[in-house]
């Protein structure tokens, strides 16, 4: 358990910043992501691709954009938990709250700040009926152990890196190996995709895709699928690895207490408030009319957002505003008094 | 111009479309689909079915929108992601459907 100002749920660009913006007003932030990295859909999506509105940066690439403010934030020190979700919220009767990530672990904040993008990322699950019971079991969506595998009869959904990769290194370790795709490219390495197409253990089935799975619902005796316009076929079949990439999901937000449309949380702009006290949500979730999703958008509001949070923690206690050049930030000012 | 959507639920809905929109946008405004990623192609959440007779009629998808229709679900063989489709006055009366999920 660990106990800090405010309680950052999302480390993306936006959750990110709010540490700082929290920082520069005394404020002690623990952060939460799903994800393992920190830095939301810029590490999770498109970590290479150059920025271009990033207010004084020309071109930022957004894996560096996301080490810049990893580095601008950590003068502040601010308490991590990666690859954990933020599950369950409650408030104690002093207006402490209590959150519990899926590790079990809670974090006790004065305020909480949800940055939380288009929600936790995890896997992109297909839509197919009756598929959470077999998860772990006959349904995997990344190979944690090769021995899970082996002896069964797996299919492989997906065309990316990842699908061809693990179609060649789990064919010895499988009885069988199936990879269902939708079209007969592959978004892959040549070399790799031309190995697996070489490989006579390999079978592909391509165009097709998932249509559903058939079991007891604790094993799998068949997965259906369809040929893309035609008809459905069964395979005979007891394991599915599910390689469709990431996805957000706000799902677990939902009984925190605040108003949640599907995709985001409605609040007041400026404040960031949303409709319960203490909670301030910011960046790409935070919903208003007019709202920009934009990175630098996110940032000014998780400026607003650290006034509120100040107010919230410190209740009654003027704000004695400064500028960051005037209160500086603690590394720098030590690298200054030190040259 | 007009875009006729078929929903999930089998009705018919004219969506006024506007040159220089995306189809994707002319499609949110009407709460039709999510376009979650302002057609940056990362979340395939602006997934539709063109009806046949308007398919081969429009530009085809280049690399990227198929590299992102690999992680789509309900595929047929006319999916597009509409993001990726811009608007024009010969597109006047496009035709196309909403997938009931994904
Ligand atoms: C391909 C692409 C290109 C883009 N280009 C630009 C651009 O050029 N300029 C621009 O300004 N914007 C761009 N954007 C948009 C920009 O990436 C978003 O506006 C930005 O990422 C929003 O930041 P955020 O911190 O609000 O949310 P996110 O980046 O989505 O981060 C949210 C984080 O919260 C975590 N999270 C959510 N819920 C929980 C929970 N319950 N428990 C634990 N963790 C949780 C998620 O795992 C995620 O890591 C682009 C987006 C994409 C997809
Ligand atoms: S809006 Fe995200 S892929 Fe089209």
């Amino acid at each position: 358990m660990i106990r800090v100002d405010v309680a950052i749920v999302g480390a993306g660009p936006v959750g990110l910043f709010a540490v700082f913006a929290c920082g520069q007003l005394g404020l002690r932030c623990a952060v939460l992501d799903a994800l393992p990295d920190p830095g939301g859909q810029l590490t999770a999506l498109y970590p290479e691709k150059p920025i271009y509105d990033i207010p004084g940066r020309p071109t930022v690439r957004a894996g560096e954009l996301v080490a810049d403010l990893v580095q601008q934030a950590a003068a502040y020190d601010p308490v991590y938990w990666l690859g954990q979700r933020a599950m369950a919220l409650a408030e104690d009767s002093d207006g402490t709250f209590r959150i519990t990530g899926s590790a079990g672990e809670t974090i006790l904040a004065r305020a909480v700040i949800i940055a939380a993008g288009v929600g936790a990322f995890g896997p992109n699950r297909p839509p197919l009926p009756g598929i959470e019971a077999y998860e772990n079991r006959a349904v995997f969506y990344h190979v944690a152990q090769l021995e899970r595998f082996r002896g069964r009869k797996l299919v492989i959904a997906g065309g990316g890196d990842s699908a061809v990769d693990w179609a060649l290194s789990l064919t010895g370790v499988a009885a069988e190996v199936t990879v269902v795709h939708r079209r007969d490219d592959f978004r892959a390495h040549p070399a790799s995709v031309a190995q697996m197409k070489a490989d006579p253990r390999i079978r592909l089935l391509t165009p097709y895709q998932l249509a559903g799975l058939v079991g007891d619902g604790v094993t799998l005796s068949a997965i259906e699928v369809e040929r893309i316009g035609g008809a459905r076929e069964r395979l005979e079949a007891d394991c599915l690895l599910a390689l469709f990439g990431l996805t957000g999901d706000l799902s677990s937000l939902a009984s925190w207490g605040f108003d949640l449309d599907r995709k985001t949380i409605p609040v007041e702009p400026v404040t960031c408030a949303t409709s319960r006290k203490g909670i301030y949500a910011i960046g790409d979730v935070a919903a208003y009319p007019g709202k920009l999703k934009l990175i630098l958008t996110g940032f000014a509001e998780a400026a607003n957002a650290a006034r509120e949070a100040y107010a919230r923690v410190h209740p009654g206690k003027a704000l004695h505003v400064e500028h960051s050049t005037s209160r500086g930030v603690p590394g720098f000012q030590a690298l200054e008094r030190a040259g | 111009m007009k875009i006729m959507v078929h929903r999930p639920d089998g009705s018919i809905e004219a969506v006024r479309g506007e040159d220089g929109l995306s189809v994707m946008e002319a499609l949110r405004k009407a709460a039709l689909v999510e376009g979650e990623c302002e057609g940056a192609l990362a979340c395939a959440s602006c997934h539709v079915w063109i009806e046949p007779e308007w398919a081969d009629r429009l530009p085809p998808p280049d690399g990227a929108e198929e590299d992102m229709l690999d992680v789509a679900f309900n595929l047929k063989p006319t999916s597009r992601l509409s993001c990726q489709i811009m608007l024009t006055d010969q597109l006047d009366g496009l035709a196309l459907r909403i997938p009931a999920s994904g």
